[in-house]
């Protein structure tokens, strides 16, 4: 399976796998959906690099932004879970398999209302999975109330104007922990793809916060989460570049105004400035910077904040490298005189 | 004072006021004993010392714990009953009270029955409340000075001081009682060694200033030989290693807490591989939801996992527990049952989760339910909860109760597990290569059961969707009427698999008796009581079943069909499992059930059992 077809034939990756390999199921979800895009640079990332589909989990919670994983990687095993609890199902899943790449798919009403609460631990512990929150800042599939998300003063399709403050799950993932933190939007296909790739290489939680415009019920004027919103108000904190382990680098970089950041597996990310105090290893600038951003009305998007030296949740346990869910009796039931001498003890 | 009920007639123990005076039969291994403290006063460890000590006599003996919901300073009371007939439910009676706290003495006494037995401090003055029980005041305060000069550690030794007393009125070898506290302090010589002291100052004080008045003395027996004392948790978490859990999720909860911490000390010592690796995962969830979330997320990706819980916990996993019931995920759930509902009476026993158990989470859900009925059972079915919740993909519910769970009990020794793990039907990517493909809902054997692949299996066919929406045989999403109606249906088909695979009733019939007796769990030993007492005193043989799991196996059905009046006996105020029989049943048969309830939060006694019974049979 890992020879590379050469010649006649559809177009493979370093894996051998034609993109194909990497698609999903027919969506349901409306045309023109956010979520739609996001499936397709999912496809692109684990296709360009030549991630083996069987050694995928995809994870999922409740909402449109859940169905998703049904719209990609056909041929990796996924659990559509229940609203708000993807975080636990995912961190059961990978301690059974720490082998495996955990792809988490939630929605903002997902993560950061019902799921808040495993929203915020998942983070905290750093479980080495990929964690997407499609944010569109309303909940589509009960016809367009507003998340948790929803800034104040964005306006549904009824006139409703919302006058609670926003929750930034950005802001949160990075004071919690987790250790790649950042916000990108699904119009924006190359730096959403790049996003990806970079999140593929990196051990721990990377949480990618992506504006991901529903179109039925908050795209409209007024709306903070629209397409015309988003194409006014984004705003890049640095232009992202990446050169995966297996590509050599060939691209000479300015030192002074690009960061280069060493993946896990050897990739390397490129990030260059485009604000003043960009420094993705400072978790305080990092949520200064989103809050100043924010109270202009910006949307910052970019990688925010990158940790490549914490240990993930699964090196903190101190497992065996074999996944525990398949380990031999031999090594789970202890010998017959352990028990032996556990009941003398007792007696 | 819950914990003794002063106006109950009674034959047991204490001879009746009348033959007080006259010259005393003794009453040899057959009492009940009453330590009254201050929670947090490290009584533990001098309760522990005694019951120990009169097992190392090879006497008969069970302790229960009644503590309140607190970390220190509310009365506690410890009960130990040694019975030369092998009797360890709870005694209503109590002939021997140690008073330690003097803020429930006056009450404590109070609640005793004419010629039981006082042990106070002599500042309290009991005597003055009661003529009619032996009274016999001690200085536990000045031994306690004399023993131990640093007063910071005199509080913990002064109740030490009382074993000696005790161990010096009942005639006690001092043999036992000092290779039980060596024991008890194993790893700390010198906290042993004023222990000890303790002991002999309370034993020696006895025997040059008590006069003993009491009939109550403790004499070698040889009934404890080869068996083991371990509380019920702690046998569920040696069920759960030996069972090769290798995901544990949890939430601290009482009575639970003890299963996981006792299970992190095993894990600990026994599954360390060489190189330092551990091949367990423990996981302090956030709450319950997420320990079920993560067991059922470790069940599918094919890991024995498990959490344990009570009431409060298992009202928050109801949307998982419908989840795992109908998307077919392993994971075992442990319920140390208390009192409910809501907070109810945290540090106190119940039996009722069984109905919310049974039907945990909304629509048509059921669960398979294993119901231990002592600590070797607790062993045993944490281990067959694994194989069960691996061979039927669902979740298995095991309901224990913090009797069980966090009292010490006397059993065999447990039995080392020699049937090889059961991993249910899961297909490998060379089954995958025989086959061409799978669908995972599909009803392949006729019993309800699919195959299942595990993530990671390597094969372009081996994945497949999980959802808790209405999915087909290919667990493709469906919303087709005949979809949801075959799935239900195949997991109806399921449960009456499970039927046939959880362990059967225990049944005892003479096949003369027109009375039967049906239980579960920890009401079994005070039936065992209750069947001789009914036999004893009044003549009635009463059959008896006891149900070790739900759904029931065919034995349930026979049994009350062979009976014409049936008692089930059970600890909640609701009739919980007649209530589950009655849906399982024939309709004629159900007019034959009787119900005897026991919920006051304390472990049911056999006399409450023989008193409801002989009053609905009108003997």
């Amino acid at each position: 399976m890992a020879a590379t077809v050469t010649g006649p034939g559809p177009k493979v990756n370093r894996i051998g796998l034609p993109v194909i390999e990497y698609r999903g199921g027919k969506t349901t979800l409306c045309a023109g959906c956010g979520h739609n895009a996001i499936s397709e640079r999912v496809i692109d990332a684990m296709y360009e690099m030549g991630v083996q589909p069987e050694r995928v989990m995809k994870l999922s919670g409740i909402g449109c932004s859940s169905k998703s994983p049904a719209y990609f990687l056909s041929r990796a095993h996924s659990f559509n879970s229940v609203h708000g609890r993807m975080p636990s199902v995912a961190t059961g899943a990978l301690l059974a398999n720490k082998t495996m790449m955990g792809l988490g798919v939630s929605g903002d009403g997902d993560s950061a209302s019902i799921g808040i609460g495993q929203f915020v631990h998942l983070m905290r512990r750093n479980l080495p999975m990929i964690y997407i929150i499609e944010d569109n800042g309303v909940y589509g599939l009960t016809k367009g109330q507003f998340s948790a998300t929803a800034d104040i003063g964005s306006k549904l399709k009824t006139g409703v104007i919302n006058d609670l403050p926003a929750i930034d799950t950005c802001s949160l993932a990075i004071q919690l922990g987790a250790t790649f933190v950042g916000r990108s939007f699904s119009g924006d296909k190359k730096q959403l793809l790049t996003m990806l790739k970079a999140a593929i290489a990196h051990k721990g939680t990377v949480m990618l916060d992506v504006i991901s415009p529903c179109v039925t019920f908050n795209d409209h004027e007024g709306s903070t989460r629209s397409y015309k919103y988003m194409q006014e108000h984004e705003d890049a904190i640095a232009e992202i570049g990446f050169v995966p382990h297996f590509e050599e680098i060939d691209v000479e970089y300015d030192a002074g105004t690009t960061l280069d950041v060493t993946m896990h597996d050897g990739s390397s990310l490129r990030l260059k400035k485009l604000h003043e105090h960009y420094d993705p290893t400072d978790r305080a600038a990092a949520v200064k910077a989103l809050i100043e951003a924010h109270e202009k009305g910006e949307v910052l998007t970019g990688v925010f904040y990158i940790d490549t030296n914490k240990p993930a949740f699964t090196d903190l346990l101190n497992l065996v490298d074999e996944p525990l869910a398949t380990l031999p009796q031999e090594r789970v039931r202890p010998a017959k005189q352990v028990l032996d001498d556990i009941m003398a003890r007792l007696k | 004072m819950a914990t003794t009920n002063a106006g109950a007639p009674s034959t047991e123990g204490a001879p009746a006021a009348a033959e007080f005076k006259a010259p005393l039969k003794p009453v040899s291994n057959d009492f009940s004993i009453q330590i009254a403290t201050v929670n947090g006063s490290g009584s533990q460890s001098a309760n522990s010392v005694l019951l120990r000590s009169i097992f190392a006599m090879g006497v008969p003996v069970s302790g229960k714990n009644l503590f309140p919901s607190n970390i220190a300073g509310l009365p506690t009371w410890y009960t130990i009953r040694a019975s030369k007939y092998g009797y360890v439910a709870r005694r209503k009676d109590i002939d021997i009270l140690i008073a330690l706290n003097a803020e429930t003495a006056k009450d404590d006494i109070l609640s005793l029955r004419p010629g039981s037995v006082a042990i106070y401090e002599e500042n309290l003055n009991l005597k003055q409340y009661r003529e009619d029980v032996t009274c016999y005041p001690v200085p536990f305060e000045k031994l306690a000075a004399t023993v131990c000069p640093e007063a910071k550690l005199r509080k913990l030794v002064r109740n030490m001081i009382y074993v000696g007393v005790a161990a010096q009125l009942l005639s006690m070898d001092m043999k036992a009682v000092e290779t039980s506290l060596r024991k008890q302090f194993a790893k700390k010589q010198k906290a042993a060694d004023l222990n000890w002291a303790a002991v002999e100052a309370g034993f020696n004080f006895a025997a040059q200033s008590l006069t003993k008045q009491d009939p109550f003395v403790l004499e070698r027996m040889h009934a404890t030989e080869g068996k083991i004392i371990i509380d019920g948790n702690a046998a569920i978490a040696l069920g759960a290693m030996f069972a090769g859990v290798t995901v544990v999720t949890w939430y601290p909860i009482t009575p639970s807490s003890s299963v996981v911490e006792q299970l992190i000390d095993y894990l600990k010592k026994y599954r360390i591989e060489q190189d330092g690796k551990a091949n367990f995962a423990v996981v302090q969830a956030e709450d319950e939801l997420a320990a079920i979330g993560m067991v059922l997320g470790a069940g599918w990706a094919g890991a024995r996992s498990m959490t344990a819980t009570s009431g409060p916990g298992i009202s928050l996993m109801a949307e998982f527990a419908g989840l795992g019931y109908f998307s077919e995920l392993p994971g075992v759930i442990f319920d140390v049952q208390r009192v409910g509902p809501s907070t109810g009476l945290p540090t106190r026993t119940s039996q009722a989760d069984l109905l919310p158990v049974a039907f945990l989470s909304h629509g048509d859900t059921k669960h398979v339910i294993l119901l231990p009925g002592s600590v070797k059972e607790c062993f045993e079915f944490a281990g067959a909860a694994f194989d069960l919740a691996e061979q039927l993909q669902t979740p298995i519910f095991v309901l224990s109760d913090l009797d069980l769970g966090m009292n010490n009990w006397m059993s065999d020794p447990f039995e080392y597990p020699e049937k090889p793990l059961n991993r249910g039907k899961v297909l490998t990517a060379e089954d995958l290569k025989r086959l061409g493909s799978f669908a995972r809902y599909q009803d392949v054997d006729g019993d309800g059961i699919p195959y299942r692949t595990l993530p990671g299996t390597d094969h372009p066919k081996a994945a497949y969707f999980t959802r808790g929406s209405g999915h087909n045989e290919k667990a493709l999403y469906s919303e087709r009427p005949e979809d949801y109606q075959n799935l239900m249906e195949r997991l109806a088909r399921k449960f009456e698999t499970a039927r046939t695979l959880v362990p059967a009733p225990v049944v005892v019939q003479t096949g003369k008796s027109k009375i039967g007796l049906i239980a579960y769990g920890t009401s079994d030993f005070a039936v065992a009581e209750s069947r001789d007492q009914m036999k004893k005193e009044y003549g009635l043989e009463v059959d008896y079943l006891r149900i070790r799991a739900y759904p029931f196996t065919r034995e349930v059905r026979e049994f009350v069909a062979s009976h014409e009046r049936v008692y089930v006996v059970e600890q909640n105020r609701d009739a919980q499992m007649l209530s589950l029989l009655k849906l399982d049943l024939a309709v004629e048969q159900t007019p034959k059930l009787r119900s005897v309830r026991h919920f006051n939060g304390l472990p049911i006694d056999a006399r409450s059992v023989t008193d409801e019974i002989v009053l609905q049979e009108g003997v």
